[in-house]
């Protein structure tokens, strides 16, 4: 048994010991800190929505600018910078406007560089404003919402394509598509969330539908969350659309088309605008059957750059999806790094500046080098998919075909 | 105009939504009209309930209508507790502390539930899901149809406890009157503890039939305590057979205005029906005369 005396003495002679250790690994250390002269990591806002009824897609989006960061900072760091490595700030905006307007205050007082995010458009309209009060410049990742840049805010820039632009390629494609099958729709129905995104989007579809010959029997807005699409499927089923084209998210579109499914609900096709779940690999894995035919028009990789696969495996090895939400956020992070590169600051004003000359070409996205008037990236463009036999198929434009469309639908 | 081929689908809807009102307007009239408690926090509870539910099915792969054998007792307990020692204890008797006493504790569960499990929205995906049956033309979600029949067995079974059974005959002896009640030998706390109790197992079964078709998240009861109230004051305060009618009526109501008026101004249908019946019944269908 060990006497109580000797026990003490010992302990305090082994912590002297690792002290004096530990004093001399500092003196032999410091030399090195001064030699290699370590910039100070730049910190940049990581901010979404990842808690409330958006978590489903603020959760990718964060994880996808997170996995940008690991791969910068792995590939060493910010180079013209000496290798500074990039920081993130996370910042969750709880899916409403104003915690996000909150959050970006929060970031400001930590002294972010820069801020990515904030998914979407109604979100994106309060970060954006919060970030021009101090200058920060702000990445959109994804808010399609055109009045995000259409405000002036010199430190706002998006680099994917705006509602505007993505249902002019869609009427344009659904009237290609309905041309070569001999016309055969000629009614359609619009179902969108209750937001800025989901109205607006269904405002230009209303008002360019017409034009290509539809006629838009009726427009129908729903909350979020909403759980029971019974009473709108039953409203489709009066109605009897050739073509229904929901604009929502996630959770809503997916209980869209499953009760459309329950209810025996079968258009010519379910056409998406922007559709929260329809080219989403979660929705097609964990409804194979509701997913099928379903066409979507949104933002989308190039399906011939050589770097996906990969990408998408890793995220798949970590449980995650490839899903929009993670690759806008991911390349919308390397635009940030590349910004900076050629910038060779971390000031706020130096970045702006570095993003409004960008030509950032380096990216998993079909958009071409980047060139930014008045904050939009003019290259930037949503691809068409279609879900073919349980996978996510390009069918239009011809250059990044993967598979042909099946149109009218037959379920 | 809308087709009345989607009329009856509508009305089934209505009546699967109107029967899960009904258990949780149950619970709630039986509160009011036992204790005379305006239960603020009714909403929080059913909140509490179907995190309950949700947790035992992802963590335990308990399936939501087998976990009513744990929900519902647990849910009595959960009420027996507050009523007796949190409850009665800081309202000194005062109906305007009850009200603040709920009302608190509603904001300390839905905050709790915030801090718990974040703001949000969950929800659970069994092996029916997808599922519907016919019924007379009208496609019915399972989860829809289970939640209907099983709300109204136990409306059924909270019907025949109160009439009865010794208990159900204490509770209402005290609904009518505390005094008499007392001087034949009731024991008023722990009845008034047993009723508040049992209101609470009624959210329990609910939740376990609700969320199959629903979600959850930390404000999730605000919805449903606001249609129970409409209930319990169409129906008659404290009567059962008022909030089962009530329950089932404005389900319906709710399902065929948001059918032809759109989803937003669903809700319209409901509170149209409540001034109606204010105004040409204000002691609700089933209710007596004070």
């Amino acid at each position: 048994m060990t006497n109580h005396r000797n026990r003490y003495p010992a302990r305090r002679k082994f912590l002297k010991q690792s002290a004096a250790l530990s004093a001399g690994a500092a003196t032999l250390a410091a030399p090195a800190v001064v030699l290699g002269q370590r910039p100070a990591a730049i910190k940049v806002g990581v901010l979404h929505p990842v808690t409330g009824a958006l978590a489903v897609s603020g959760v990718p989006c964060r994880e996808g600018a997170l996995m940008a960061i690991e791969d910068i900072n792995a590939a060493g760091g910010i180079k013209s910078m000496g290798g500074a490595r990039l920081e993130a700030v996370l910042g969750d905006a709880q899916s409403q406007p104003q915690v996000g307007a909150s959050e970006v205050e929060k970031m400001n007082e930590a002294g972010v560089a820069a801020i990515v995010g904030a998914y979407a458009s109604s979100i994106c309209l309060a970060t954006t404003q919060a970030a021009a009060r101090h200058g920060i410049a702000h990445i959109v990742d994804v808010g399609v919402a055109d009045q995000i840049v259409e405000r002036g805010l010199k430190n706002t820039f998006r680099f994917g394509p705006g509602y505007r632009t993505v249902t002019q390629v869609a009427m344009h494609n659904l009237h290609v598509l309905n041309t070569l099958a001999g016309k055969p729709a000629k009614t359609a129905m619009i179902v969108h969330e209750e937001s800025l995104f989901g109205t607006g989007t269904a405002n230009l579809l209303a008002k360019e539908l017409p034009t290509y010959g539809f006629e838009v029997k009726e427009i129908v807005k729903h909350a979020n969350p909403t759980r029971d699409f019974n009473n709108i499927v039953l409203r489709i089923k009066a109605v009897n659309p050739d073509i229904v084209i929901p604009a929502n998210y996630y959770n809503e579109y997916a209980l869209l088309v499953r009760t459309m499914r329950q209810q025996k609900v079968a258009p010519m096709a379910i056409y998406s605008v922007l559709g929260g779940a329809a080219s989403n690999y979660r929705f097609v894995k964990e409804f194979p059957d509701a997913a099928n035919g379903i066409i979507d028009v949104n933002h989308w990789f190039n399906p011939r750059d050589k770097r996906v696969p990969a990408l998408r495996k890793r995220v798949e090895s970590k449980g995650g999806f490839f899903v929009y939400e993670f690759f806008m956020n991911y390349t919308a992070m390397w635009l940030l790094a590349d910004a900076l590169e050629r910038a060779k600051s971390a000031k706020r004003e130096d970045i702006i500046a570095a993003l409004e000359s960008s030509t950032f070409a380096n990216h998993i996205m079909p958009y071409g080098p980047t060139k930014f008037v008045n904050g939009q990236n003019q290259g930037a463009r949503p691809l068409m998919t279609q879900v073919l036999r349980s996978d996510i198929k390009v069918i239009v434009p011809q250059e990044f075909r993967e598979a042909d469309p099946v149109f009218p639908w037959k379920a | 105009m809308l087709e009345l081929s989607i009329l009856w689908p509508s009305i089934a809807n209505g009546l699967a939504t109107g029967a899960i009102y009904a258990l949780v307007a149950l619970g709630l009239t039986l509160i009011y009209g036992v204790l005379h408690i305006i239960n603020f926090a009714h909403g929080a509870a059913l909140m509490v309930a179907l995190y309950g539910v949700q947790l035992l099915f992802t963590r335990f792969g308990v399936d939501p209508y087998a976990a009513i054998v744990v929900l519902v007792p647990a849910m009595f307990g959960f009420g027996y507790v507050l009523q007796r020692f949190v409850i009665a204890r800081a309202s000194h008797g005062k109906d305007e502390n009850i009200l603040l006493v709920t009302l608190g504790i509603a904001i300390v569960l839905e905050n709790l539930a915030l801090v718990l499990f974040t703001a949000d929205t969950r929800t659970i995906e069994t092996r029916w899901s997808l599922a519907t049956i016919d019924i007379a033309g009208a496609f019915i979600a399972v989860p829809k149809a289970v939640a209907f029949v099983g709300a109204l067995a136990a409306a059924a079974i909270l019907l025949a406890l109160m009439a009865r059974t010794d208990l159900g005959r204490a509770i209402r002896a005290l609904a009518r009157q505390r005094h008499g009640a007392k001087l034949v030998g009731i024991d008023v706390e722990h009845v008034f503890a047993m009723s508040f109790g049992i209101g609470l197992a009624c959210l329990g079964a609910a939740a376990c039939f609700l969320l199959p078709a629903y979600y959850v998240n930390p404000t999730v009861g605000n919805g449903f305590v606001l249609v129970a109230f409409t209930i319990v004051v169409l129906g008659g305060m404290g009567s059962f057979a008022g909030a089962l009618v009530g329950g089932l009526l404005i389900g319906v109501v709710e399902s065929v205005s948001g059918l032809y008026l759109g989803e937003s101004l669903g809700q319209i249908g409901i509170f149209v029906i409540f001034l109606l019946v204010l105004m040409f019944r204000p002691t609700g269908l089933f209710g007596s005369k004070a």
